[in-house]
């Protein structure tokens, strides 16, 4: 698939999955390849601090939003704005003639007495907020860096939970306008990310049929986060391989580095193999395109790394084609 | 295989165990705390204690792998784990809402008005989605459990939470939510300067309506109007689980991994902890890429890339990767251990850490609890 097309397809990405698999590594992996497909991007995130900025090698995102990556050519700006959910609530109340009681609310601890009446209004009015955005077309995508898993399912289920606990009123509006986003896809997708591990999988494949079933939501492909690049040839007997390299070679390898040389080889393929078994399960399991990024060795992620996983991502979109058409 | 050099003290984390009667561990989320704990659970149980871990949402296979069946474990009840071990080993599933429900039936003056209570929507939120409940009642049962004589040690995980004080704090903030002063302005018999407030009050709870909903808010009022009375028991309790977190007999134990942002995080636990006037007595750290041979990345970069297009090339890589990683990890942990001089660190295998039965969690205790 060509990526342009399939960042036209819907005009938000929500990114969700279990914390720790690189949500914030994937949201701005969507971006850069959106906005190397010519497309301006928005990324939302909830919550202040992360790596996303660093990624990008720009400063720390405010609710204001900020410039992330600035357009070049045939590339869209990519900025990034936090939309926490007690904002949003406030930004609601006082879009609603409420301000007068909106100080009062946060002085005498009422807010918490509010949102706990009504579970999900933060999570739902955050949604609300990005919905808002989507109308007013603040970027041609907007991707949403959601809570951790199992929270995204909550989260997602915030405006029907509300649409049926308070039947009238804004809040009422607000969660079916809510859910209209959602329900359809092209305005919202949902992508999900994963490590190639055990119990990231797991989760993820519970999390993906939870929000199909309870939420409505068009999921898109999977993003397998983390993927330790295949090495061919690790099979091979180590020491043949420095016999054959004749005696003035061979003789710059001694016992230890031999033994360090054999010993991680030992260690890449069990993990590699490991990883395989846990792609394949997730591939019998969801019936869902699966996109792999690559491990970044370092774990100090930056600029340059997000062009390898751009392009990792860019050529995988391209991949989910090839499937499709088979 | 090598790993990443620990201090020296011999076995350190089994050293705390001996000597304490609660193990809290804690750490952001996605770090293995779940795991961590359970560990620590079965290494007291090998050394004959009484031991009860208490787990909060824990992988499916590993709630299995220690006989906690997701269905019928939820309720909190303490579940025996059969094995070849000296002492026992119990685990309970936390269930936030009949946690609560213990409580609000421990202090209600009768059981008509904790019915009540448990039949409210306002409280069945409370229970499910106010933000600090789950730590609150995390730590409730920990004291519970705590003050049962069928354990000698309580190991719980706590919530993730970015800051380590959401659940020191939780017992306080919950009980506080549930004395709430504009309830208070509600009730207050509507006299002279009273009765001001009080209709100031009824104004801003008809704003508050307009938002919500009127049902929603008498649900409030009926809930505020039942608790009556019930404050002063949760705050004492509150006060008395606070105390036991604080005490000599109760340890910290830091659990997180080796990536930059994790370990930010962890280091601002440490100092947030500090400030509460609670050490972290050891580190755990999940998740730890061996180290292979001793030599640097530039001394191997040195060495070997003059190979990369020999057979020997997918061998130098896979070395160099290794090594690479394992560098940047040990670099994230500085700040972490300088924040945490006195702490003992032990560390866990990366491809160890991902462990969903007992088999797996006894693989672990030999890491953690180095023989």
């Amino acid at each position: 698939m060509d990526p342009a097309h399939f960042f036209a397809a819907s005009r938000v990405l929500i990114v969700a999955g279990k914390g720790g698999v690189g949500k914030t590594t994937v949201c701005a992996t969507l971006a850069g390849a959106a906005s190397e497909a010519g497309l301006s991007v928005l990324i939302v995130r909830l919550t202040p601090g992360g790596a996303l900025h660093r990624l990008f090698g720009a400063a720390p995102i405010t609710s204001n939003g900020s410039l992330l990556r600035a357009a070049g050519e045939g590339r869209g700006p990519i900025t990034g704005r936090l939309v926490t959910p007690d904002d949003a609530l406030l930004d609601y109340l006082e879009d609603h003639g409420l301000q007068r009681i909106t100080k009062r609310l946060v002085t005498s601890g009422a807010l918490d007495v509010v949102t706990t009446a009504a579970p999900g209004i933060r999570d739902l009015l955050v949604l609300g907020r990005v919905k808002q955005l989507e109308l007013a077309r603040a970027a041609d995508l907007i991707i949403l860096d959601a809570p951790a898993a199992g929270h995204a399912v909550s989260f997602l289920r915030s405006p029907a939970g509300l649409r049926d606990a308070v039947t009238a009123g804004p809040i009422a509006n607000q969660g079916i306008e809510v859910l209209e986003m959602l329900a359809d896809p092209e305005r919202c997708r949902v992508l999900l990310v994963t490590l190639p591990e055990e119990t990231p999988v797991n989760e993820l494949i519970e999390t993906a049929f939870a929000l199909e079933d309870d939420v409505g939501v068009q999921l898109g492909p999977v993003v397998v986060n983390g993927l330790a690049p295949r090495l061919e040839g690790l099979d091979l007997d180590i020491r043949q391989i420095v016999d054959n390299l004749g005696p003035s070679l061979a003789g710059t390898i001694d016992v230890p580095l031999l033994t360090a040389l054999s010993e991680a080889a030992a260690f890449r393929t069990t993990w590699m193999d490991r990883q395989r078994e846990q792609l394949d399960r997730l591939a019998d399991q969801l019936p869902l395109p699966l996109i792999s990024l690559p491990l970044q060795f370092s774990t100090d992620l930056g600029p340059t790394h997000l062009d390898d996983l751009i392009a990792a991502l860019t050529t995988g979109l391209h991949q989910i084609a090839e499937t499709v058409e088979q | 295989m090598t790993s990443v050099p620990i201090p020296d003290l011999h076995d350190p984390i089994g050293q705390l165990l001996d000597t304490h009667s609660v193990v809290v561990c804690t750490g952001a989320g996605g770090v293995g705390k779940t795991t961590s704990a359970a560990t620590i659970a079965l290494e007291a149980a090998r050394r004959g204690r009484r031991a009860c871990v208490v787990t909060i949402d824990p992988a499916r296979r590993l709630a299995d792998a220690m006989g906690l069946d997701a269905d019928t474990a939820r309720g909190s009840e303490a579940m025996r784990v059969a094995g070849p071990w000296n002492g026992e080993l119990w685990a309970v599933m936390l269930d936030t809402r009949a946690t609560f429900a213990n409580l609000i039936r421990t202090y209600a003056p009768s059981p008509q008005q904790a019915q009540n209570i448990l039949n409210n929507t306002f409280f069945k939120n409370i229970a499910d989605a106010l933000s600090g409940t789950h730590e609150y009642m995390a730590m409730e049962k920990l004291y519970e459990l705590h003050n049962d004589d069928r354990f000698d040690i309580v190991i719980v995980d706590t919530p993730p939470t970015t800051n380590a004080l959401d659940f020191l704090d939780a017992p306080n903030r919950i009980t506080r939510f549930l004395d709430h002063r504009l309830y208070k302005m509600l009730v207050t018999p509507s006299r002279g300067l009273a009765r001001a407030v009080n209709l100031a009050a009824q104004t801003f709870l008809r704003s508050i309506s307009r938002v919500v909903g009127a049902s929603v808010v008498d649900d409030v009022i009926e809930f505020f109007a039942n608790f009556e009375g019930m404050e002063d028991g949760f705050r004492a309790r509150a006060v008395a689980v606070r105390e036991l977190l604080a005490a000599d007999t109760t340890t910290f134990v830091l659990v997180t991994v080796p990536r930059r942002d994790i370990a930010e995080e962890a280091t601002a636990f440490v100092t947030d902890l500090g400030m509460a006037g609670i050490s972290v007595d050891a580190l755990i750290v999940n998740r730890v890429h061996p180290q292979f041979g001793e030599q640097s990345l530039s001394e191997l970069h040195a060495q070997l890339d003059q190979f990369a297009t020999t057979p020997l090339g997918p061998f130098a890589t896979a070395l160099l990767e290794s090594v690479e990683i394992a560098t940047t990890e040990l670099d994230h942990l500085a700040t972490l251990t300088a924040a945490l001089p006195a702490a003992p660190v032990v560390t866990v295998p990366f491809l160890d850490t991902d462990v969903h039965d007992l088999a797996g969690l006894e693989r672990l205790t030999g890491h953690i609890f180095p023989a």
